[in-house]
């Protein structure tokens, strides 16, 4: 066949038929509806954190005034200032500060304790299995599904029997006991979800219990352990009920602080102090969302649903 | 004679179910044993016993003379190949073949000598500074034999080796198996579900079922002359045709059809009439011209075509059952022709009715 007799029937071919190539895009009424609602919806939740900032950035004069939404017309950052550096909770007015230290003593000391020991865990109960590891994890799973309140004093009795309670030490074991649940259950799912030929094959090379951990496993993990990261971290931020029981008043995170601040009943009510506190505390989790959304998306996929 | 591999008496439960079922098995040095199956036959699971990666329930398995029955996999002088390669996704190739060697805490230029050596063997040299990801199928599988040279053991084991690579590659690596285990002489057991792979590598096929092994013998004997029905059934590709009579003296009855079998060797002799199944290949079944020079010959019209290239397949009926053959590919058959097929019934294999076992 001839190129011209090619060419030919190709065009002849294109006229004949309709529609080739990628569908073009089309904006349809209900796209739009779907858009225009998101939008909305967006709107309104954004609403509340709009407020705060606001108001946050406003002198008590202006507030006092109404006008809720309006952007201050005289910005001032005192407010932020006083709620960081001398705002009082209670006889002490050193503001936040403290407790965003002890906040974040709190945090980098639980969050590897509980995710290593998890680790472990999840990695014996898929890997070495023995006679009643099943019923072991079931066990540990249940925990997840015990109210906290349930055993606030049972462990406030035990912790004070050791002299771990109202210490650092203290509060690290609390979030290391009740992160292990859910920590466990998501290093369980995701190394059943690795190949068991892997841990096969390192062990007719010759390496052990702590040896495939180390050299195999571990560098497997680290998406798993980003998701982890990220849980823990927001987590034990946001704590409050375990802050207040077992941290002991010197150890007080900042969620506590922040309730004692704006709970505050002695003088008046610095609405502004209390939104620029608030915005404050709940900044660190809101970071670790924002940077890390896509990774946590991941790994509860990988991790904790698959399996 | 001293045994590479020797399994005595060897049986595993999970519970209540028995998966291995006292098995005994002796392996000569250097010799390449397949353990053919179908799955769930207990093929793997017997590879992950002489591995040790499974405890048995009872039994002893020795390796190299010496009972290994309570011995870590690292410490028995074996190497694994697995289905799905199992690299250590992490690491280099020459990370993932010299992993064992540095558990071992071996010697720097004695790791580095090994792991030359081996990607010289497997010609994957190129591809030592390369991560597993980076590789395709056939490379994984010979870093995944790489990760057994190394090690210099005596036996190696290979589960389903090939199973997840395409159909040419698959071929291309059988040889390469093949020629490995001439060139290192090494003792090898090979499980797979794959009949081709298991007649063309063996020295030995054990075909298993239900945690038992049926028959083992040599590709040859396993071929033409299976023990039963289910390794008569198994092994070829269509598979054997069976039909159903009677034995009367020397001569198979089926409906209106008697076939003397003058010639076949029984191993028992039968007693009286039995109801039996009488097996014939496809490939020994001949039809036109050679077909007169058979001792039993029938006249019969064909029903389908299944050309293959190389050869046909066709199917037939003979007395009411069916039955397929092979002819080469340049005798024209098509349905509705009647032909003249015929075999000799001493090529085929007489097996009891009630329990299977060849006559």
């Amino acid at each position: 066949m001839t190129s011209e007799a090619l060419s030919s029937r190709a065009t002849g071919a294109v006229a004949a038929t309709g529609p080739s190539g990628p569908k073009p895009n089309k904006l349809t009424l209900s796209r739009v509806g779907v858009y225009a609602f998101l939008i909305l919806a967006a709107l309104f939740f954004l609403m509340p954190l709009w407020v705060m900032v606001v108001t946050s950035l406003k002198g008590m004069p202006e507030i006092r005034q109404g006008h809720l939404f309006n952007w201050p017309s005289m910005l001032t950052f005192e407010p932020w200032l006083k709620a960081w550096d001398t705002a009082c909770t209670g006889r002490d007015c050193n503001g936040l500060k403290p407790g965003f230290w002890n906040s974040v003593k709190i945090t980098a000391l639980s969050v590897p304790v509980s995710i290593v020991i998890a680790m472990i865990n999840g990695y014996a109960l898929s890997f070495w299995r023995y006679k009643g590891s099943e019923f072991l994890f079931g066990v540990l799973v249940f925990g997840a599904f015990v109210p906290y309140q349930v055993v606030i004093y049972p462990l406030i009795i035990g912790l004070s029997k050791v002299g771990l309670f109202a210490t650092l030490p203290g509060i690290v074991v609390v979030h290391t006991i009740f992160g292990m649940p859910i920590l466990t259950l998501l290093y369980r799912n995701f190394f059943t979800s690795l190949p068991v030929e892997l841990f096969k094959a390192a062990r007719v090379d010759g390496a052990g219990f702590w040896g495939i951990f180390f050299r195999i496993m571990l560098p497997m993990s680290v998406p798993i352990t980003v998701v982890a990261v990220i849980l823990q971290t927001t987590g034990i931020w946001n704590d409050f009920l375990f802050g207040t029981v077992f941290a002991g008043r010197e150890n007080m995170p900042m969620t506590v602080q922040l309730n004692n601040i704006v709970t505050t009943t002695t003088g008046i009510r610095e609405y502004n102090v209390n939104m620029a506190a608030t915005i404050l505390t709940a900044a660190v989790p809101l970071v670790v969302y924002f940077v890390s959304g896509k990774w946590f998306v991941r790994g509860i996929a990988a991790g904790a649903v698959k399996g | 004679m001293q045994h590479s591999v020797s399994i005595k008496d060897l049986s595993l439960n999970f519970g209540q179910v028995s998966v291995l079922k006292s098995l005994d098995l002796d392996i000569a040095q250097g010799e390449f044993i397949v353990l053919l199956g179908p799955s769930g036959c207990g093929k793997s699971t017997l590879l992950n016993c002489i591995a040790g990666l499974l405890d048995v329930s009872s039994g002893q398995i020795f390796i190299g003379g010496k009972n290994v029955t309570w011995e870590e996999p690292k410490d028995r002088g074996i190497g694994m190949v697995f289905q799905s390669y199992a690299l250590y996704p992490q690491m280099t190739v020459e990370r993932n073949l010299s992993f064992g060697l540095r558990v071992a805490r071996m010697k720097k230029d004695e790791i580095e000598r090994r792991v030359q050596r081996a990607a010289e063997i497997l010609q994957i040299e190129p591809l030592l500074a390369r991560k597993p990801v980076e590789l395709s199928g056939g490379q994984r599988q010979r870093v995944a034999i790489g990760r057994a040279l190394v090690r210099d053991v005596d036996v190696f084991l290979f589960d389903e080796p090939l199973s997840n690579l395409d159909a040419k590659l698959r071929s291309d690596l059988r040889v390469e198996i093949k020629r490995l285990h001439a060139r290192l002489k090494n003792t090898m057991i090979y499980v797979t579900h794959d009949q081709i792979e298991a007649m063309t590598l063996a020295d030995r096929i054990a075909i298993m079922k239900n945690g038992v092994i049926q028959q083992l013998a040599d590709p040859h004997t396993i071929y033409n002359k299976p023990v039963n029905l289910f390794v008569a059934g198994f092994i070829g590709s269509p598979s054997m045709n069976f039909l159903n009579g009677a034995l009367d003296g020397s001569a198979f009855a089926t409906e209106n059809t008697s076939i003397s079998l003058g010639g076949y060797q029984f191993t028992k002799a039968p007693s009286g009439k039995t109801n039996v199944v009488l097996g014939i290949r496809p490939e020994h079944i001949a039809v036109g011209e050679d077909a007169r020079k058979m001792p039993f010959q029938f006249e019969s019209e064909i029903e389908i075509v299944e050309p293959m290239g190389a050869d046909t397949i066709a199917w037939t009926k003979l007395g009411g059952q069916s039955v397929t053959f092979r002819a080469a590919s340049e005798v024209a058959l098509v349905p509705g022709q009647k032909v003249t097929i015929g075999f000799d019934p001493a090529r085929g294999s007489v097996f009891d009715a009630a329990s299977g076992d060849r006559l």
